[in-house]
């Protein structure tokens, strides 16, 4: 196959009637499989791994805290990929997708806040702080909020693909201020425990149980996400 | 088992998360599988 020919196939899939039953093959593959892998990382997480020496049980929010704020910040990243490219090639699958991840996103979003304060409380002494990651992460969720109640807001669905599309790629910035802030301002959150330049500072166990939730997060998001392009699709075409 | 539960002292901070994570993905999936039957109803 050469390079016209396979950019042809690409484009196949851009269009939302043929890329219909591919979501639906897709979604049900990762639904179980995020179902069976969230089993076996809760179980790593509660039953594997070890009491931590300092927080004692507290720290096993670990298991869905940062999984959940990995989530959050990925997705975004994803919606403002796809918004950008129905900007750029005015493709109608495109703004669907933006549209299908951004409530899943939120979601996330608001499960790594919530999840957050109930581990500050314990371990810091407080549900909330305005320090700059805390605020940045919420800032995250009114993005989110915004997006959709913008997108909402407009009556005609390509209209409003493009002006969530500005909202989102502009609130692209966020996401890498959300990342670095633990290390650009002095932050009472901590820095990050796992990074891929060095060896992470925690347990063997506690990492594989925090990876395996992770990846559970990520199959539910993929499938979550497809489910929900499939109504858009069916809402919005008239062939359905 | 109770023990477990108490999670050293700390059960409510650990359940409460584990208990609204669960509880709000499980919303999403019955909202998200209650519009897809009505979108697929729309097109038969």
């Amino acid at each position: 196959m050469n390079g016209k020919t396979a950019a042809v196939k690409w484009f196949w899939y851009a269009s939302p009637q043929t890329f219909y039953p591919l979501a639906g093959t897709i979604a049900r593959w990762c639904a179980p499989a995020a179902a069976v892998l969230a089993v076996i990382g809760l179980y790593i997480g509660f039953f594997v791994a070890p009491t931590d020496a300092q927080q004692g049980e507290a720290y096993r929010i670990i298991f869905i805290h940062v999984p959940a704020a990995w989530m959050s910040m990925f997705l975004y990243v994803v919606m403002a990929f796809w918004a950008a490219m129905g900007l750029a090639f005015n493709t109608r699958l495109s703004g669907m997708m933006a549209s299908a991840l951004a409530p899943t996103g939120a979601l996330f979003t608001f499960i790594a806040l919530w999840t957050g304060a109930l581990w500050g409380r314990p371990t810091w002494g407080t549900y909330w702080v305005w320090d700059a990651r805390l605020t940045s992460e919420l800032i995250l969720l009114f993005l989110y909020f915004g997006f959709m109640a913008l997108k909402a807001s407009i009556d005609d669905p390509r209209r409003a693909d493009r002006a969530g599309a500005v909202l989102a790629i502009v609130g692209v910035v966020n996401v890498p201020i959300i990342y670095y802030s633990v290390q650009w301002w002095n932050t009472l959150h901590q820095g990050a425990s796992v990074s891929l330049t060095r060896a992470p500072s925690m347990a063997t166990t506690m990492l594989t149980g925090m990876l395996v939730m992770a990846l559970a997060f990520w199959l539910y998001s993929i499938a979550a996400a497809m489910v929900r392009v499939r109504c858009i699709i069916v809402e919005r075409e008239s062939w359905a | 088992m109770k023990e477990f539960l108490a999670m050293g002292g700390y059960g409510f901070f650990v359940w409460g998360s584990y208990a609204v994570t669960f509880a709000l993905i499980a919303l999403e999936v019955v909202l998200l599988a209650r519009r897809h039957k009505r979108a697929s109803g729309k097109g038969s």
